[in-house]
C-alpha cells in the first residue's frame, strides 16, 4: 500500500528556510506500527528519493497521536533561486508514493 | 495583589489574516488581561526580509488594527504585536506604526507606543561571525564575505525585551522580529507564571484558531494560564478545540513534537496531558522548561541574488510535450548565442514544466505524457533589464524552436496573456540564518503615536 494511502494527513511544510518536516498521521495502530516496521521506511531511501544526504534525514515518533515525522534537510533553501516550493507545502511527494511493504 | 490566572486573546495566527468580529466581541467579553497577535514568518521566503516589504499588505493590516485598537485603549490592556511588518526590520515596524498613526488620527485617539527594534549592524555580525555563529536548522555554515550583502539583517529577541515594554506601561508594544512565543510568554513570565507553560500555551496561541476545528489560521483564540495549567478555547462559537487537535498543533513546522527550542531554553512536551474541559475547551499539563545553560539569539538575513523575469505559457501539441527537454536545450543555446550583453556564467535559464515534472522530478522515466503541460520560463540576473531581455529571447525562441517531429511548426507555445512576460523583482536567498551567544541587547523607545 502507498504511503499517502495508508496515512490519514500526510502533509509537507517548511521548518524554516532550510528544513522541510513531514508530518503521517494515522487512525489506526496497525498502520502506524506497519509503517514503523516497515525495511523501506527509513532516512537512507527518504534520502534518495528527495536527493539528499541520508545524515540529513531524522525520523521521529509521536506515539500518543500515531504520528510520524520525517525531518529532513532542503535540497534549496526556501525562495531562492532554484528552488521550486517557498513553503514547502508539497513535498510529501514522492515520499507519499512509497509502497509500504 | 498577585493574580491566579492571566486570561489573553491570539487576534489570529498572523497579522492581517483576518478574524471574525464575532470572536473578538467573545472575546472582549472576557476579563482579558492583554491582546497579541503575531506579524512575522519566514515562511513566504527571504524576499521580504531582503527587500523591506511586508507580505501582508498595509490594508490587510489595517483592517486587523482597527478593530482592535479603539478596544484595547478602552479597556486599559496592552496590545502586543511581534515580528511587525512580516520580517520585523526597521522598515516593516515603520510600516506598521504609521498604520497606527492612520487608525489614531482616523478615531482621534493617541497611544503610548513602546517600539523595539531588531535591527543588526554590520559590526555586530562581524563580531558574531567571529566565532559566535552557530548554524541552526539545518543552515550551511555562515561564510562572513556575505555580510556586506546582507539587506536587513535581524535578531530574533525572546521574552526580556518585551517585559521590559511592558514595565513602560505602554498601550501598544510595536516588536521588530521575535520569537513567536515571546508576544504571548512574555506578560505571564512578568506576572511569575511559570515560563514552560507560558511558552507552550504562546506556541500554541500565535497561529490563532490554527490548534482549533475547523482549522483558521484567520481567527482567534483565548488562553486561560494558571500555575499548574492552562486552557485554551476558540471564542468563535463555530469553532472547538479537542484534545487531539492542540496536540496536533504542536507538530506543526517543527521539526520535533516532543521538544522545541526558544531563547529561554528547551521546552519540554514530553509529559503533556491535554483534557476536554468541555467539547470546546481543552486544559493542558505537563508542559516544564528546561533553562539554556547559555542563553542564544537566532539572527536572520538575506541578500541579493538577482532579478527575476518569468514567461508562463501551455502546451498541448502531444509532439511538443514529448520534446520539452529538446526544446529547453535548443532554447538555451540560442539564447547564449543572441543574449551579447551578458555571458551565460551570469545568468540562469530555468523551465518549470507545470504538468510534467516542476514541482518534484520524475523517478524512473516519464510513463505517460500528460495531455497539457503549463510551462514557466524564468530568467535570473544581475539587473532586471537583462533578465527581461533574456526571457524575451527565451520566449521567441520556445515559440519557434524546431524540434524531431514537429507538425505544428506556426509555435509551440499557447500564451494566456499580452505581455507575455512578467518582471519578478528582485530575488533574496537566505544567508544568514543561524544562532549567536553573543549577548544582544534590544531596548524599548517609547513614544506617543496620536
Amino acid at each position: 500500500m502507498k504511503l499517502y494511502d495508508m496515512a490519514e494527513v500526510c502533509r509537507s511544510k517548511n521548518a524554516g528556510p532550510f528544513q522541510l518536516t513531514i508530518d503521517l498521521m494515522f487512525d489506526d495502530p496497525e498502520k502506524y506500527r506497519k509503517l514503523l516496521n516497515s525495511k523501506v521506511f527509513n532516512p537512507k531511501n527518504i534520502a534518495m528519493l528527495y536527493q539528499i544526504g541520508p545524515e540529513t534525514v531524522t525520523i521521529k515518533t509521536f506515539e500518543r497521536i500515531l504520528t510520524v515525522k520525517v525531518v529532513m534537510a532542503r535540497k534549496y533553501s526556501s525562495g531562492s533561486p532554484m528552488d521550486n516550493d517557498v513553503y514547502g507545502s508539497q513535498q510529501h511527494f514522492p515520499l507519499g508514493d512509497l509502497e509500504i511493504i | 495583589m498577585k493574580k491566579d490566572c492571566v486570561r489573553y486573546l491570539s487576534l489570529c495566527g498572523l497579522l492581517g489574516y483576518g478574524y471574525a468580529p464575532e470572536s473578538l466581541k467573545n472575546a472582549l467579553a472576557m476579563d482579558l488581561d492583554f491582546v497579541g497577535v503575531d506579524a512575522g514568518s519566514t515562511d513566504p521566503g527571504p524576499y521580504y526580509l531582503g527587500s523591506g516589504k511586508g507580505f501582508v499588505k498595509a490594508l490587510q493590516v489595517k483592517r486587523d488594527l482597527q478593530l482592535i485598537l479603539p478596544e484595547i485603549k478602552q479597556r486599559k490592556i496592552p496590545l502586543i504585536i511581534g515580528s511587525a511588518g512580516g520580517s520585523g526590520a526597521a522598515e516593516h515596524v515603520r510600516s506598521v506604526l504609521d498604520i497606527i498613526g492612520e487608525i489614531a488620527r482616523e478615531n482621534a485617539l493617541e497611544f503610548k507606543t513602546a517600539v523595539i527594534y531588531s535591527d543588526l549592524s554590520e559590526e555586530t555580525i562581524r563580531q558574531a561571525a567571529d566565532g559566535h555563529l552557530f548554524s541552526c536548522g539545518g543552515s550551511p555554515e555562515f561564510d562572513p564575505e556575505i555580510i556586506g550583502r546582507l539587506s536587513n539583517p535581524v535578531a530574533q529577541f525572546g521574552t526580556e525585551p518585551i517585559i521590559e515594554a511592558l514595565q513602560t506601561g505602554a498601550e501598544v508594544i510595536v516588536a521588530g522580529r521575535c520569537c513567536d512565543t515571546a508576544v504571548f510568554a512574555s506578560y505571564p513570565i512578568w506576572k511569575g507564571f511559570p515560563a514552560g507553560l507560558a511558552l507552550h500555551a504562546a506556541k500554541i496561541a500565535e497561529c490563532g484558531a490554527l490548534c482549533a476545528l475547523p482549522v483558521g489560521a484567520n481567527d482567534s483564540l483565548v488562553v486561560e494560564l494558571y500555575q499548574d495549567h492552562f486552557t485554551v478555547e476558540p471564542p468563535n462559537p463555530a469553532r472547538r478545540c479537542t484534545p487531539e487537535s492542540v496536540a496536533a498543533h504542536s507538530l506543526y513546522e517543527q521539526p520535533d513534537p516532543n521538544c522545541f527550542y526558544e531563547p529561554e531554553g528547551k521546552i519540554d512536551l514530553s509529559g503533556c496531558e491535554f483534557e476536554a474541559l468541555n467539547d470546546r475547551k481543552v486544559k493542558v499539563t505537563g508542559s516544564s522548561l528546561i533553562p539554556a545553560e547559555k542563553q542564544t539569539t537566532k539572527l536572520e538575513g538575506a541578500g541579493l541574488v538577482g532579478f527575476r523575469a518569468i514567461t508562463i505559457a501551455g502546451i498541448q501539441d502531444p509532439e511538443a510535450i514529448r520534446h520539452l527537454d529538446e526544446i529547453a536545450s535548443g532554447v538555451r543555446e540560442a539564447v547564449a548565442q543572441s543574449a551579447n550583453f551578458i555571458s551565460p556564467q551570469e545568468y540562469t535559464l530555468r523551465f518549470l514544466r507545470y504538468g510534467l515534472d516542476a514541482v518534484s522530478p520524475v523517478q524512473n522515466g516519464v510513463e505517460h505524457f500528460p495531455r497539457e503541460v503549463g510551462l514557466v520560463i524564468e530568467a535570473i540576473a544581475p539587473e532586471q533589464a537583462q533578465a527581461q531581455a533574456l526571457i524575451g529571447l527565451a520566449r521567441s525562441k520556445a515559440l519557434h524552436q524546431g524540434f524531431p517531429g514537429r507538425k505544428a511548426t506556426a509555435g509551440n507555445l499557447a500564451f494566456p496573456f499580452s505581455p507575455s512576460d512578467f518582471s519578478g523583482g528582485e530575488v533574496y536567498e537566505f544567508f544568514l540564518y543561524h544562532l549567536t551567544d553573543l549577548p544582544l541587547k534590544f531596548t524599548p523607545e517609547v513614544r506617543i503615536i496620536k
